[in-house]
């Protein structure tokens, strides 16, 4: 195992900024930390490097206790958004800076060097100064710099925030690879759930300061285990909707309802919550099992070929995610269709059912 | 073929800036480059006298003495107010209630008019009921700064640090804040001293800021009048005659205009040239 939290806990005066928390990361993955801005991820990463002192609980490190240890003694690296580099040090010598400050011999500096640039294509670069590459290639110099410390842990928050969309997904393409080959652990820390989907590996999904869900990505994506986590987990928004199980039927609005099937059938009657991301609830019914809603479109925001309808149902407000374009005009009615076999069904208490 | 309307309108959009220039600088200049060439007598009588004011004015033994003096008080303040102004920028809280008190207590001095600036030193520094001067001479030490030299430039050069530190303290300040926290945290990862955190992030972020604090200081240092005219009047003797100080002798004491007009032209391409020549050498890494 190369990190585990126990019982971490992070005050700063009466803000609580992470609530009890426990996590444990095996060597060698790539994990991600899925939450909004505020959510405590990068909290979650100071607290990791040692920047900062949990206010309670421990930090174990390969088998070592590491809680109050100074940053330094660990072997942590971080990217961070903004692309860090010594300003008026060369490429090089940004690179090189990690292992001059533990004073290795010239000859092997120079050696790791130029195999890291090369994995991460700024060779010709060697000799310039930060302020003169694009964004794209300093963050690979941040990046060749916390690569080069061999590291066990490294810590990337929002590396690809401040980056071009061209750049953000070549660079996304590289990192898994980068950091899987070196073997070292990986917490990577995004607002994106696109980005994590990409990613791969492992995602936790954080709300408010307390994790919500941890697991390989794709399966905290199809299966999370309470709203909450579908809900970090998910962009556009999921959409959610009171419901109430009568008999073999599940009933919205009185106006709507759908049959409940499989494991749902012998659900006992009462209130719950339903959730369908937005690209299950579309203009065209995609299968039988399609349920009819009506509804007026409040706003259609259309990117090349989708169409994001916002409508109220209801006294809802759902997002729909439908292919080609429908220039919808607002106040207009709209029929869309649920798939009710991709729903989650939730409790009262907005855990998953099933 | 596209129509272009062809107006020249436009011209009414720069008219008030050439207005405003031409009557707050290009008309006092020509003035002054007027008087520069020219003896002049009683009734406006001119004679035209080439550049012999110039070259009066460059082979005096006078002006020479004032120049070295001046570049010598501006070199000083310099060495003093730009690393003293860093060191107190990075020694202010970066957060919390004591900030705004930081800044308030350091722009106090920014606000004093000169001459209250020199009245005040004056009497401060007086070594009969000045505190200053009291506490110098009951420490032992024979001071007075309107009889010896060197006492009336330490005196001239402690007022100048106590009234302009805080613009370099202020321009530092504002630079080093807007230093993102990562910047720290990188380094404090890599295991970097504060030596080398000052070193390698703090000093070279702050290069554009300082350049803009030493060329200030560099101008109005040079251009320094009213203090030390309040605090010493130029003495003992001339000794801290700096070069206004000096012209201003030239032109209202004893009303050589020529000679003064010809020293103002001097004066002013000196600080151009000089002000040209810092910033280039200070910006020249950034063009690379």
């Amino acid at each position: 195992m190369a990190i585990e939290l126990k019982e971490v806990t992070k005050t700063v005066g009466v803000d609580t900024h992470i609530y009890p928390t426990s996590i444990k990361l095996e060597e060698g993955r790539f994990n991600i930390l899925l939450g909004t801005t505020l959510s405590g991820k990068t909290t979650l990463l100071r607290l990791m490097a040692g920047l900062e002192r949990p206010t309670s609980g421990e930090i174990w490190f390969k088998g070592q206790n590491v809680t109050g240890m100074a940053v330094q003694k660990r072997k942590v690296a971080m990217v961070y958004q903004q692309f860090i580099n010594y300003p008026n040090f060369s490429v090089y010598d940004n690179i090189a800076s990690p292992l001059k400050v533990v004073r290795m011999p010239k000859k092997e500096i120079d050696a790791r060097v130029q195999k890291v640039a090369e994995l991460l294509k700024i060779q010709p670069m060697l000799r310039r100064m930060p302020a003169e590459l694009s964004g794209g290639q300093q963050q690979r110099v941040a990046l060749a710099r916390a690569l080069i410390k061999e590291s066990d842990l490294v810590l990337l928050d929002e590396p690809l925030a401040n980056l071009d969309y061209k750049l953000r997904e070549e660079l996304r393409e590289e990192l898994p690879k980068l950091f899987h080959d070196s073997g070292a652990t990986v917490v990577y820390a995004t607002t994106e759930p696109a980005e994590a989907l990409l990613l791969g590996g492992y995602t936790a999904t954080l709300h408010e300061g307390s994790f919500t869900q941890y697991g390989p990505t794709s399966s905290v994506y199809r299966d999370p285990k309470d709203l909450l986590s579908a809900r970090v987990f998910s962009d556009p928004p999921i959409n959610t909707a009171a419901i109430s199980k009568r008999g073999d039927s599940f009933h919205y609005n009185e106006t709507v309802s759908w049959k409940a099937k499989g494991k749902y059938a012998s659900l006992p009657d009462g209130d719950y919550i339903v959730g369908f991301r937005p690209h299950h609830i579309t203009l065209v019914p995609d299968n039988d099992e399609a349920v009819r809603v009506s509804g007026k479109v409040v706003v259609t925001e259309i990117s090349g070929s989708e169409s994001v309808i916002h409508m109220s149902v209801g006294g809802d407000t759902w997002v729909s995610l439908s292919h080609g374009i429908h220039p919808l005009k607002r106040g207009e009615a709209v029929e869309l269709f649920v798939q009710t076999d991709h729903c989650f069904y939730f409790d009262a208490n907005e855990q998953i059912i099933g | 073929m596209i129509d272009k309307t062809v107006n020249q309108r436009a011209w009414f959009l720069v008219l008030p800036v050439v207005v405003l220039v031409a009557f707050n600088a290009l008309i006092p200049l020509m003035t002054v480059v007027n008087y520069s060439v020219q003896e002049t007598f009683g009734n406006n009588v001119f004679f035209f006298e080439g550049v012999k004011w110039f070259e009066q004015i460059l082979n005096s033994e006078r002006f020479h003495a004032s120049l070295l003096r001046q570049l010598s008080f501006t070199g000083i303040i310099l060495l003093i107010e730009i690393p003293l102004g860093v060191a107190i920028a990075l020694s202010m809280p970066k957060k919390g209630p004591w900030v705004s008190v930081c800044l308030v207590l350091m722009a106090l001095p920014l606000l004093i008019p000169w001459n209250v600036v020199g009245a005040m030193w004056n009497i401060f520094a007086l070594p009969d009921i000045g505190l200053l001067g009291r506490m110098i001479n009951g420490m032992g030490f024979d001071y007075n700064f309107t009889q010896q030299p060197l006492a009336a430039w330490f005196t001239t050069v402690l007022m100048d640090v106590w009234h302009w530190t805080s613009l370099v303290v202020l321009l530092a300040y504002a630079g080093l804040s807007s230093i993102p926290d990562a910047y720290y945290q990188a380094a404090r990862i890599d295991g970097a001293s504060a030596w080398s955190v000052f070193r390698f992030i703090q000093l070279p972020k702050l290069k554009r800021v300082l350049t803009i604090a030493i060329l200030l200081r560099f101008m109005d240092s040079f251009m320094i009048y009213t203090e030390p005219f309040v605090l010493t009047g130029g003495g003992p003797g001339n000794t801290t005659t700096f070069l206004s100080i000096d012209l201003v002798k030239i032109a209202l004491g004893q009303f050589d205009l020529g000679p003064a007009a010809a020293m103002s032209l001097i004066y002013f391409l000196i600080i151009l040239v000089m002000s040209w020549i810092f910033y280039t050498l200070m910006m020249r890494n950034e063009e690379q």
